[in-house]
């Protein structure tokens, strides 16, 4: 049975030249980074040649690149060790309702340890209002918090605006850009924030690995203690191969990106476009413009997410919801609950998340098979009338 | 994640509609929750002799909505009642854990039907 895979928010598969890259890290060159002899040497050269690379494609200093085991570690960093870096200044943080529960954990956590957070509401497209974020910011708020790409809606934040507001405030202002990197621009010369989040198998490179830059001057406390590596920032053997893998993959999608941007709003577009015309009642959750071009979050009315994931993934098309019932805790997208979208149709939520190597035959495949799929679980529910 | 038996119910569920002069209906569930089931039966002599049913929700809600109304139609309204949310389960060879509630909401849609119709017989008696 053919497959179709268009979950790439959830993870996307390895670029054939990332695995390339990697494979001499994980045989020959097997070396630890932090050894002085002939292997750990050649360790820290591709070690540090990443690091480079990284640095030169955001635009900061290869200082300024702190490797870690994934986008939740860069995130619970960011958060939890600028709290606790800078509580003698303030006690106080702010972050909006839509973040990644990497965030959003992190937040709770620290609030059960005596720090206060506010939690930014966003409007129906899911856009955080920048007046908001001036009102919240007070005298004792060290951090400010806000996620520039959502994962399960798409929707784009107006990060220059929100981060010049916490500068002119004195306060850090850290991203989590995991779902942006690859779809939007990176350019650290030219945006002003003081920590930003990446992961690598959002971005076809590999699972266990990703990055925090971390501006000059900013006060961090470590979460990880032993040695000191990343500059005494994050102690752990470095994981050379996956960073290899890191650094060219962060390197491929910032080459493609304008290719891939044509050709993932072609797609989505195409899909919408054909969707409409011939199912009744589609919902498109989020703004159709400021969005990533890859995401796609709809939701039939009177039909509940799961089931229309079963029946995808029954011929071969897998895709994600943000459905209760799909959630390990059985509540709903708390993206959704938050952009005010009614629980039913909040329930009914799917995620198409297109990518590299999905193609417009892929697309009219799906797009052709989800009109009966539809049809047939509107036939058992309870909640919806057919019209006329 | 789900069994042979709960997939087969969920391609091809049984008794899926409404039933316009039913003599008992079952809601259960709500949009915010994710679930909704609505159950139907029609009693003779004290026999379910038809069941249907329309629900909004997963997989298993949908296998556990269809496997009720095959395991009730013919019982008596107190073996009917026996049924619980293991009965539905183990009728489905298992549910994933997390998936549980969805039998619950099984049982108890067919409990609240059985409890309308139930209250409904009274009414007519005291006429």
């Amino acid at each position: 049975m053919k497959k179709i895979y268009l979950d790439h928010n959830a993870t996307t598969p390895l670029h054939p030249e990332v695995l390339e890259a990697m494979l001499p890290y994980f045989k020959e060159k097997f070396g630890n980074a932090s050894s002085i002899h002939g292997f750990g040497r050649e360790a820290k050269v591709a070690l540090e040649d990443a690091r480079e690379k990284v640095a030169e494609i955001i635009g900061v200093s290869s200082s300024e690149i702190f490797f870690t085991s994934g986008g939740t570690e860069a995130d619970n960093l960011a958060v939890k060790g600028t709290a606790f870096a800078n509580r003698k200044k303030g006690k106080h943080i702010v972050t909006s309702k839509i973040e990644h529960h990497a965030i959003l954990e992190s937040c709770k956590f620290l609030e059960k340890e005596g720090f206060e957070v506010t939690y930014l509401p966003v409007d129906s497209q899911g856009l955080v209002d920048p007046e908001d974020l001036r009102k919240a910011i007070r005298d004792d708020t060290t951090l400010v918090t806000i996620m520039y790409a959502n994962n399960e809606v798409g929707i784009i934040q107006p990060i220059e605006q929100l981060c010049k507001i916490a500068k002119e405030k004195g306060v850090y202002f850290h991203t989590d850009a995991v779902q942006a990197v690859g779809k939007a621009p990176i350019e650290l010369k030219k945006l002003n924030v003081d920590m930003l989040s990446m992961s690598g198998h959002k971005i076809y490179g590999p699972k266990g690995v990703g990055a925090l830059f971390i501006r000059k001057g900013v006060r961090i406390t470590p979460l990880s203690h032993g040695g000191h590596h990343e500059r005494s920032r994050r102690a752990g053997t470095e994981n050379v191969a996956g960073i290899v893998g890191f650094a060219k993959a962060l390197g491929l999608v910032d080459k493609e990106r304008e290719d891939q941007n044509k050709h993932l709003k072609n797609l989505t577009q195409a899909f919408y476009k054909k969707l409409v015309e011939s199912i009744p009642d589609v919902i498109l959750n989020g703004d159709l413009n400021r969005r990533i071009l890859n995401t796609l979050n709809l939701s039939f009315k009177g039909v509940e997410g799961e089931s229309v994931i079963l029946s995808l993934d029954m011929k071969g098309v897998e895709v994600a919801s943000g459905s209760a019932c799909t959630s390990r805790t059985l509540e709903p997208s708390h993206v959704l609950s938050a952009m005010g979208v009614d629980p039913a149709i909040a329930q009914g939520a799917i995620r198409f998340s297109f990518g590299r190597d999905n193609t417009m035959e892929d697309m009219e495949y799906v797009a052709n098979l989800l009109p009966e799929i539809v049809s047939r679980l509107r036939s058992m529910s309870p909640i919806y009338a057919k019209k006329g | 994640m789900y069994s042979a038996k709960v997939m087969e119910h969920f391609q091809n569920p049984r008794n899926v509609g409404e039933i316009e002069d039913a003599d008992g209906v079952g809601e259960i569930g709500n949009p915010v929750c994710g679930d909704i089931m609505k159950l139907y039966i029609k009693v003779k002599d004290n026999r379910i002799i038809d069941a249907k049913f329309k629900t909004f929700g997963c997989g298993a809600a949908i296998a556990t909505s269809s496997m009720v109304t095959e395991l009730v139609k013919g019982k008596t309204l107190e073996e009917a009642e026996k049924i619980s949310r293991n009965t539905v389960a183990e009728a489905l060879d298992g549910l994933p854990p997390i998936k549980m509630h969805c039998s619950n909401l099984a049982a108890d849609a067919l409990h609240k039907a059985i409890e309308y119709y139930r209250s409904r017989g009274k009414t007519k008696d005291q006429k």
